[in-house]
């Protein structure tokens, strides 16, 4: 099996120089069709509902716009969406960083099935991530009746969707990380482990500082899909208000309540994360385009 | 034993100076500090030995090794001499405590080592391509060995700023603390690489291929500098490489290793004037191979005495082996027919490249005449040695 | 056997180990956690919904998933997820072969915006694609005076498919028309054929499995996508409901078989779609020399 069954979702640190050679590249105008094409193409598909959550959020002005924050069950779901990040995106950094180690330091059997078995929540829908987790912990699941009897909720309860996110967002981390780490190799490590440092000085002062960037690119990757998810947590949590609503399954509840403007004035900070996302996944990518390199290596 | 650095002693510092690699070897000579030092580090020198080392491998990785035994003297600046895969840099990293051998043990002085994990086992090593911390300065990657030691046994901050800086000063290069590995000439980082091995006092200095990666006139100065650290701090030290000119100019002696075995120790002129197999004999220098008879006290090819069989040469179909110096064109008995491919001259004469009736390949040999290709020559034999034919 | 017996004795070593001794500490630590984890997190739910599924049994289970509401879900779900995978890989080649071939203003706002799908919450797409293509909204409003109704229909749900697909088409192919081989276009050139001819038959086919790699990547996202679609679909059974929405309501009625049924159905789809990935990957390496 393949090492990576997800591919890059960073562009090329380097796009080749367009070639001012008339044979070599497209006559002028192919050329304006075709990028006109393209960037139509973008901003119909991606710009325009982008800029649609921004405008339907401010179509009543200022007040309402932030008056829709201030709402007690908005400041609930801004804080689970928080709470909820904050757990789920450690975790699965203790996870990345363990699985890199171990895939990218040593050679074992069996090693290209763990990276296609870490990869595997990708390819699996997040209603599927939210069902898995109610057949085991739901009412009519597998422990069901056994935490009924304890008193412990799961689902329809905060540890269901913790659950539901570590799972969607697990391979994030791990992912950046185990390229690159193999890309690296242990001559490092190595020199480290020469010099007399102990194995934990040698990840804290040797590989850390080698994989950081890529790891807070992982970090970021994984907490927006983190604070956006929707599908998986919807299914585990009940949608109760003020208690199990993270801030999309908010926005869901006021759409259909047709309260459009705090919808959206939600949407919009969610938006927000996103682009905030973006620019920083971009300019690792323009700054630190050595740092996260091992994936074009293969 | 670790060795230790002699006591502080104010430094003058040249005016002006430039750690060219050109002045290195006036520079380091002319510094009295570290030819005071050098008897007490001299002392310091551990004896390794690594005794039936077998180590091997399923599929790709490095070279293995089948049984090797050999015993390092302390002090003895040691070559590990071979092709790529003939497993001298797992010999040199089993040493390091960097791979887990299969069998056998790895002795430092009396100590068996073989157990000790590499944190603890006290060597320095110099990688191939430096792995030098790129994240860290080259004070901090020279102090990293120091600062990495458990509290307790920890230098001071002042110790290891005076520490790293006599190691700078050592290695030629006081003014580059700061820099970055980065910002570094390939020279420059192998002498930091070197400066962060030997700041841990190790027992034994272990380079490999350490003039790998850099280019010719760089190496040429280094390889010098190298002796003169050696012949300073008396280090037991053992360094890898696939260059046999390397190895003869620098090592007291070589361990010429081919498909993971030791085919040969010995000191260069032993393993040059008398190799012990065909394969140290082309190792070591270029060579015109014949298949040759041994009967009777003479050796023959195609029937025609070349010379005299010396004493304890097998019997029977050889492999004659001729170092092209030994060879001279001449006239009459004992010379081998040959066929002119190429004449040119060059800095140091001229050479006709001359493929011997039944040879392989052609040698180059000095002449002073003219020739056209394809004129017929006789060489006449100064020397050569016969192996068993394989 | 002969040979084996005249070896050294260490070389009984060579046997097969499940892994490779190294002077490299943390094995142990960091493969068990590594394992735990994956096994709690991933394995064993799933190994639970595959469990759960098969308890049905062969023929429950065909009787679930042959269900005419089930079973347009998933035709649903499989050819709208199939058509928006095309689409996204024809625009994916055109996008990646503009924003790297050619140079124009803002192209690296664009290029960063790409990967906009894969930062946006799902919730936050559908809202906003619902608002676009409504009746009256800014998309909406023009193609409702054509005659063509997108939001609430198969064509909302496509239009949202098409959204979630797109980054992978373009970020797949993106590196490969980036390493492009000057030389072999210099060469089709030189040996007379027209830019045309040279594009399709020496620049395109090597980046044909990198576009079908993006196209299964597409797919398979968007077979099991939720939260961009509902909002936008309408969720008529029979017409605009896909398979992903169909689970939650059949676990709102607590018919666990029914969710079972259909998400089993789901994941061997996704799995398919990942080994058909691999096989391609397989492919390219060794025919392209690279993924």
């Amino acid at each position: 099996m393949s090492e990576t069954t997800v591919p890059s979702i960073r562009p090329p640190a380097r796009p080749a120089a367009a070639s001012a050679h008339a044979a070599l590249t497209e006559p002028r105008p192919v050329r304006i069709a075709l990028t006109v094409l393209a960037v139509a193409f973008l901003g119909l598909f991606l710009l325009l509902p982008l800029a649609v959550v921004f405008v339907e959020a401010l179509s009543k002005g200022l007040g309402p716009y932030f008056a829709s924050f201030a709402e007690p069950d908005a400041l609930a779901a801004v804080r689970l969406t928080l709470l909820v990040a904050v757990i789920a995106v450690p975790l699965n950094v203790v996870f990345g960083l363990c699985a890199s180690w171990a895939i990218a330091k040593f050679d074992f059997r069996g090693r290209n099935l763990l990276i296609t078995l870490i990869d595997l929540p990708f390819s699996v829908s997040p209603v599927v991530a939210g069902l898995i987790y109610v057949l085991i912990f739901g009412a009519q699941g597998l422990l069901g009746p056994f935490l009924q009897r304890h008193g412990i909720e799961i689902i329809f309860a905060v540890p269901g969707i913790v659950l539901a996110t570590v799972f969607v967002t697990f391979p994030f981390v791990a992912r950046e990380l185990i390229p690159l780490m193999q890309d690296q190799g242990t001559t490092d490590e190595e020199a480290a482990l020469t010099l007399g440092a102990s194995p934990w000085r040698v990840f804290r002062t040797v590989t850390l500082p080698n994989v950081r960037w890529a790891l807070l690119y992982g970090v970021l990757l994984c907490n927006a899909r983190a604070m956006g998810e929707f599908g998986a947590v919807s299914v585990v949590s009940g949608r109760i208000r003020g208690l199990t609503n993270t801030m999309p399954l908010h926005v869901e509840i006021l759409y259909n309540e047709y309260n459009y403007v705090a919808a959206f004035g939600i949407a919009s900070l969610l938006a927000l994360l996103a682009l905030v996302t973006l620019a920083g996944k971009s300019f690792l990518e323009w700054r630190h385009a050595d740092a996260l390199a091992g994936r074009g290596a293969h | 034993m670790p060795m230790r650095w002699p006591d502080a002693e104010p430094i003058e510092m040249t005016a002006g100076f430039a750690p060219t690699a050109l002045s290195l070897r006036r520079e380091a000579s002319a510094r009295p500090v570290e030819a005071s030092s050098a008897e007490r580090l001299r002392q310091a020198g551990t004896s390794v030995r690594v005794d039936r080392i077998v180590k091997s491998y399923g599929g790709a990785g490095p070279a293995a090794l089948e049984g090797v035994s050999l015993a390092i003297e302390p002090g003895e600046l040691l070559a590990l001499l071979g092709p790529s895969g003939s497993g001298k840099t797992t010999l040199l990293r089993v040493i390091a405590g960097l791979e887990i051998p299969d069998g056998g043990r790895v002795f430092f002085g009396s100590q068996d080592t073989t157990d000790i994990p590499v944190q603890s086992r006290g060597v320095g090593f110099v990688f191939q391509h430096y792995a030098l911390f790129r994240h860290l300065t080259v004070f901090e990657n020279i102090a990293y060995g120091l600062r990495s030691r458990p509290r307790a046994q920890r230098p001071r901050e002042d110790e290891i700023r005076r520490r790293v800086e006599r190691l700078l000063e050592l290695v030629q290069l006081p003014d580059l603390a700061k820099r970055f590995p980065g910002q570094l000439s390939g020279g420059q980082r192998q002498r930091v690489a070197l400066a962060r091995a030997l700041a841990v006092e190790p027992s034994v200095l272990l380079l490999d291929e350490p003039f790998g990666a850099l280019d010719a006139q760089v190496r040429k100065d280094l390889r010098r500098w190298l002796r003169e650290i050696h012949r300073e701090t008396g280090q037991t030290t053992i360094f890898v490489t696939h260059d046999q000119d390397e190895a003869l100019e620098l090592a007291d002696r070589i361990a010429i290793l081919n498909k993971g075995r030791i085919e040969q120790v010995g000191a260069p002129h032993e393993v040059q004037d008398h190799p012990a197999s065909r394969f140290v004999m082309s190792f070591v220098g270029e060579t015109a191979r014949l298949s040759a008879e041994v009967a009777g006290g003479e050796v023959r090819v195609a029937g025609r005495t070349v010379i005299a069989a010396e004493p304890g040469w097998p019997q029977g179909p050889v492999d004659l082996c001729l170092r092209p110096w030994d060879l001279t064109v001449g006239q009459g008995a004992g010379t081998l027919p040959g066929t002119v491919r190429e004449w040119r001259r060059t800095g140091r004469g001229t050479v006709a490249e001359i493929l011997l009736d039944g040879a392989e390949a052609p040698v180059e040999v000095k002449v002073t005449d003219v020739y056209e290709p394809g004129d017929r020559v006789a060489l006449a034999v100064g020397a050569a040695r016969v192996f068993p034919r394989g | 056997m002969s040979d084996a017996a005249a070896l050294p004795a260490g070389r009984a070593a060579a046997r097969p180990r499940f892994r490779r001794p190294t002077a490299i500490p943390g094995f142990r630590l960091t493969f068990g956690i590594t394992l735990t984890y994956l096994t709690l997190i991933v394995l064993l739910p799933l190994a639970v919904l595959l469990l759960r599924a098969a308890s049905v049994g062969p023929a429950g289970l065909w009787a679930l998933i042959t269900d005419p509401r089930n079973l347009a879900a998933l035709k649903t779900s499989f050819g709208l997820s199939l058509a928006a995978a095309a689409i996204d890989a024809v625009f994916g080649l055109l996008i990646a072969w503009v924003l790297t071939r050619y140079r124009f203003p803002g192209r690296r706002i664009i290029d960063a915006l790409v990967d906009l799908p894969f930062a946006l919450p799902t919730a936050v797409a559908g809202i906003a694609l619902a608002s676009l293509y409504a009746p009256n909204g800014w998309l909406g409003e023009p193609l409702m005076a054509l005659g063509i109704k997108v939001a609430y229909t198969p064509l909302g749900i496509l239009v949202a498919l098409v959204f979630v697909g797109l980054p992978f088409c373009v970020r797949t192919v993106q590196p490969l028309v980036a390493e492009i081989d000057k030389s072999s276009e210099e060469a089709a050139a030189i040996l007379g054929a027209s830019r045309f001819r040279a594009l399709v038959t020496v620049i395109l086919p090597p980046l044909i499995p990198a576009m079908l790699t993006g196209f299964a990547l597409a797919f398979a996202r968007a077979v099991g996508e939720y939260g961009s679609v509902i909002f936008v679909a309408g969720n008529l059974p029979y017409v605009s409901e896909i398979a992903p929405l169909l689970i939650v309501i059949k676990l709102e009625e607590f018919n666990y078989a029914g969710a079972t049924a259909i998400a089993a159905v789901m994941l061997l789809m996704s799995f398919t779609a990942l080994l058909a990935i691999n096989l391609l990957q397989d492919f390219s390496r060794r025919r392209f020399g690279h993924v």
